[in-house]
């Protein structure tokens, strides 16, 4: 297998169709295809082909290009410093490199993104390689050094086959990207949006008020945003009248991250006409496990039972083709609205590491490090990373019930709750809030999560800070938060 | 085409334009047909379609036997109807999920 034939098929039963929409440039299926094959064409035998840009149409083709020329694609974070930069180059090469910095690397050949599609171009089908790698994605290293996550051909087209069909898209339908390069949803987005002919319309920078005039102007039916990015959308659209319409607009499906109650409340609110999905995944699963469709949204809103109720906080149902099992810490299957560690199991999932091999165990089942529990019905529910869990004098606490609690206080706008040392009971829990309107009184904030939950959980110590640190991908980095709560 | 095919396999017709890819396929030999000649792994010369086995392939759907126990994709359309065994396949209903990315 190959993910090239999603653009083959692509170009050959639709090449007239316009693929991307990328400023002014417009390229359609088969001017896509011509650019990968450009691509391929300037590999050299062993080189890898790294990506250190914003997204582009250069970007979509590279994704198709390396695998057309059978080797891994490698899209790096622009973000980065240059020093960290350096370091992952170093292990990328020997590798061709799309970029438009000037840094020179060692055994690194660079090219800008107009010149990479230009040219010579390759001609033929893909390679059949048995097992080839694909993609290798840098993961964001908030807990350590970044690994390089390996996913195959098999893997990503197991994805597909498992989540899309074929040119299932209208001629008039758009998809606006805004997840950057090397992230795990900014590639499957193009793999998907192309096997369904869906466009791409690319906004390479995210503001509030561009990702608005992007979506009106260029008639956007259907977007993907992390939480943080609908969180400055909602309250973008409070500080300007309340109103934006977004007429064409008809899906919204959001991931990545945890979704605030009241934001994805709000955002329902503001676009009734909207169809909003919950995507849950990992980088290593190939993208999307877990949906929560439109349906289980509109009635989660509108239901006065608290066990449907709740599901508007659940990342949904496993997709088809993927399995989902929770188990405790001795490897015992939970039972229905049991917490344990999360694992999954597919031919999406990849689950395996550059020099650090498969993490998957002998059935097959890889371990998420997500702590959450299922209901009857096979609702998935998180609760945070296992790392994450403070432990408390034996007790086992989640940081995400915690916050879901103060949560509820007019005066909180976001909270991050993490373990902070405490010399009686080895961790206790703290929690850096920012306000909304007003400063809540500390007593006020220990009593309500003394009322909700129990004394254990009630904080010992409390910052107010303007903004929580997250990363670029709406990743919160508790890290930050642990180390500014343990300073105080 | 009579030997023991891996998931991934792309398969040609030999009358029409019609490829495939075998996506779940059972261990074992099977006369996979197009139009009613044997398809190949490589494009090579086209014979007469079979006039009675000219149903058309679409791009882009599944195609199963009647119990499920295999799945092909159709990555290029044509003339002919796909056979294994003699049987003629059928196009597997889709279950559309929400755009998610």
């Amino acid at each position: 297998m190959n993910i090239h034939l999603i653009l083959q098929m692509a170009a050959e039963a639709m090449g007239d169709r316009e693929a991307i929409t990328a400023g002014d440039q417009r390229l359609t299926y088969a001017e896509l295809d011509q650019a990968a094959r450009q691509l391929a064409a300037k590999l050299q035998s062993g080189q890898r082909l790294a990506y250190l840009a914003e997204n582009d149409p250069a970007m979509s083709a590279a994704i198709f290009g390396a695998a057309l020329a059978g080797t891994p694609f490698v899209p790096i974070n622009y973000r980065l410093a240059a020093e960290q930069v350096d370091a992952l180059m170093a292990r990328v090469a020997p590798a061709l490199l799309i970029t438009e910095n000037g840094r020179q690397y060692s055994d690194i050949d660079r090219i800008s993104r107009s010149d990479a599609i230009i040219g010579d171009a390759m001609a033929g089908e893909a390679a059949d390689s048995e097992d080839g790698v694909a993609i290798e994605l840098f993961t964001s290293g908030t807990t350590g050094e970044p690994k390089s996550a390996i996913l195959r051909h098999s893997n990503l087209m197991a994805y597909i086959f498992g989540s899309v069909e074929f040119m299932s898209a209208g001629e008039e339908e758009a998809s606006l990207i805004t997840v950057p390069p090397y992230h795990i949803a900014g590639i499957s987005a193009v793999l998907s949006s192309t096997y369904a002919g869906r466009r791409m319309v690319q906004l390479p920078s995210f503001s509030p008020q561009g990702w608005i005039d992007l979506a009106q102007k260029e008639a956007v039916t259907h977007a993907f945003v992390v939480p943080t990015m609908l969180q400055h959308i909602v309250e973008h659209v409070g500080q300007n009248g309340g109103k934006v319409d977004l007429p064409k607009l008809r899906a919204l499906s959001y991931g990545g991250g945890k979704m605030p109650l009241p934001v994805i409340e709000k955002a329902m609110q503001l676009w009734p006409h909207v169809d909003f999905t919950n995507a849950y995944g990992l980088t290593e699963t190939s993208s999307t496990i877990c949906l929560l469709g439109p349906d289980a949204h509109r009635d989660a809103l509108q239901s006065e039972d608290p066990q449907i109720r709740r599901r508007l906080g659940s990342v949904g149902q496993a997709l088809p083709a993927v399995e989902l099992q929770i188990k405790s810490e001795d490897g015992a299957v939970c039972s229905a609205d049991e917490a344990g560690l999360v694992y999954v199991r597919g031919e999406q999932v990849g689950g395996e590491y550059k020099g650090i091999g498969s993490q998957l165990d002998s059935d097959g089942w890889f371990p998420t490090k997500d702590v959450g529990f299922m209901d009857s019905e096979g609702y998935l529910f998180l609760d945070g990373r296992a790392d994450d869990v403070i432990v408390r004098g034996g007790e086992n606490i989640s940081p995400g019930e915690v916050e879901d609690v103060l949560l509820c206080h007019d005066g909180v706008r976001d909270v991050a709750v993490v373990a902070v040392p405490d010399e009686e009971w080895g961790e206790a829990v703290g929690a850096a809030i920012v306000c909304a309107d007003f400063v809540p009184g500390e007593d006020e904030l220990c009593d309500l999560v003394r009322s909700k939950l129990r004394s254990s959980r009630v904080p010992s110590r409390i910052i107010f800070m303007d903004e929580l640190p997250y990363n670029e991908t709406g990743k919160l980095l508790r890290r930050v938060v642990r180390d500014q709560l343990a300073g105080q | 085409m009579d030997d023991i095919i891996k998931a991934g396999t792309k398969l040609s017709s030999t009358v029409c334009q019609t490829q495939i890819m075998a996506l779940r396929v059972p261990a074992e030999a099977l006369e996979i047909a197009c139009g009613g000649a044997p398809m190949a792994t490589g494009d090579g010369d086209k014979g007469e379609i079979d006039s009675d086995l000219a149903g058309g392939t679409l791009v882009g759907k599944r195609y199963v036997d009647e119990g499920e126990t295999m799945e092909f994709l159709c990555t290029r359309a044509g003339e002919g109807t796909i056979q294994v065994n003699g049987q003629s396949l059928d196009i597997k209903q889709a279950k559309q999920l929400p755009s998610s990315d």
